[in-house]
């Protein structure tokens, strides 16, 4: 069930990864957000600011649950989804799109051999 | 194992997603989600699967003084075919369940929360010596909730509800519908045999009532300051704390509880409407806003689809104005309200 683009990475904790040259674009997965259901707050975290690999950055609040956020590579954050503090239901109707919540500078693009690739996220998700 | 209510496969066919909840797997909501089912009660008409929640028969010659004995409020005032909410207090005035208490034609009916109904029973059959109390578990109950609640019912039943009062029952065939409900809307409660609940269920959602799950049915009884078991009530909390003064009927002789109940509330359930947009949870420290002393907890807390920002109920044991609710480290402004937040 749900759907998850093979150009993507995606972590344990569900979250994606597009990569475009050192750009890292970052959400959550179509699983999680219907594991959440609706999106009402996400917590975006500051431009400028660093994580290491599997660090929180954030936390997203459903209507029965609040979730957080693990940043699945390390580096720096260059732009957030402000977008989603008037429309955080975007997670829910667009995770892969206008549902996208942060762009970093990856600072180790090795981090990146730790994510799993579609098929494997599947099968994670499917135990 | 989880136990499944009559209606476990129309929520799979419905798509919906099920989750435990107090032994039972029960829908937490369907594919509309818990905003749009919520909204569906406040403007129209939701249907929700409450085949979880305990009933108790209560019969025989004894069944008053025990009822008397055993709860809250004054059984005596209903006629039959009324009903009426209670408490089950222990000696201490700590609330065992909150109870919904019908008069029927033959016998009394207690609702009790699925979360208690083990504990209510044991603790109604041994106050009884085992005489005249038991589980009536061929039966179930299903809540249609909302202003069109009473026509959509009506209508799929071939009933006419509109002279149905309040806390008022209606005997109908093999039904027994009520006028009450959990939400804070206009709505009917049916109480009805399991083996007719598919059947009843089909029926209420052809005349386009919303499945609502488990989550709407939590935020639309939160906006309504209606407490919940496990939050606002424990065995160390009274019906007094939790503001239900006029469901403990001093006046109607002794009862279970009534002597630590007669010292009063020991701390105040209060609505507290936040700034922003962070969600209070059951658990969150509500503190003074410049010293950061100790006010209170909250006890549950969401965001309210109907006001479209973060509300929470809490305990006090001082009245004020003016809190910040600590938010995972966060000191969030909120203002304290009357806990329903939403009237009809």
């Amino acid at each position: 069930m749900g759907n998850f683009p093979g150009e993507l990475k995606y972590s344990k904790e569900h979250e994606w990864v597009k990569v475009e040259g050192k750009t890292a674009t970052v959400g959550i997965s179509d699983y999680a957000q219907d594991s959440l259901g609706d999106v009402v707050y996400v917590e975006l975290p500051a431009v400028g600011k660093e994580f290491k690999a599997m660090q929180e950055f954030g936390v997203v609040e459903s209507v029965k649950s609040v979730s957080t956020l693990y940043a699945p590579v390390g580096g720096k954050v260059v732009a957030r989804n402000e977008a989603l503090n008037d429309h955080p239901e975007k997670v829910n109707t667009a995770p892969y799109g206008e549902g996208w919540i942060m762009k970093l500078e990856m600072s180790s693009p090795a981090d990146l051999d730790a994510l799993l690739t579609a098929a494997d996220y599947q099968k994670l998700i499917q135990k | 194992m989880l136990k499944r209510t009559p209606l476990y496969e129309k929520h799979l066919a419905l798509g919906a997603k099920l989750v435990p909840f107090a032994g039972w797997e029960m829908p937490v909501q369907y594919p509309a989600g818990i905003i749009a089912e919520h909204l569906a009660v406040r403007t129209s008409a939701g249907l929700f699967d409450i085949a979880h929640m305990g009933l108790i028969k209560v019969e025989g010659d004894q069944a008053l003084p025990l009822l008397q004995r055993a709860l809250t409020n004054d059984a005596a005032r209903l006629n039959v075919n009324q009903c009426q909410y209670t408490v089950a207090c222990n000696e201490h005035g700590g609330t065992i369940d909150d109870l919904f208490l019908y008069r029927l034609p033959t016998h009394y009916l207690i609702v009790a929360n699925a979360v208690n109904t083990d504990k209510a029973l044991a603790w109604l059959k041994n106050l009884a010596g085992g005489q005249g109390v038991s589980l009536a578990d061929n039966d179930c109950m299903l809540s249609v909730q909302g202003p069109q609640a009473a026509a959509a019912v009506g209508k799929a039943l071939g009933v006419d509800l509109g002279g149905l009062k309040h806390n008022r029952v209606l005997g109908w065939r093999d039904l027994v519908l009520s006028r009450s409900g959990y939400t804070g809307e206009d709505g009917i409660e049916l109480i009805i045999a399991k083996k007719d609940a598919g059947k009843v269920w089909d029926t209420i959602l052809t005349a386009g009532v919303q499945p609502c799950g488990l989550g709407a049915r939590d935020t639309l009884r939160l906006e309504a300051g209606l407490p919940l078991y496990g939050h606002e009530y424990d065995e160390e909390t009274s019906p007094l704390d939790a503001g239900y003064a006029w469901a403990v009927k001093f006046d109607k002789g002794d009862f279970i509880g009534k002597q630590d109940l007669l010292n009063g509330p020991k701390k105040y359930l209060v609505g507290i409407e936040l700034e922003g947009r962070l969600i209070p949870r059951q658990g969150h420290s509500v503190l003074r806003p410049s010293s950061l002393a100790p006010l209170g907890i909250v006890t549950s807390g969401t965001y309210s689809p109907t006001f479209k920002k973060p509300i929470a109920l809490a305990y006090l044991t001082t009245a004020t104005t003016d809190v910040v609710v600590d938010i995972r480290g966060q000191m969030v402004p909120g203002r304290v309200v009357d806990k329903a937040f939403y009237k009809r």
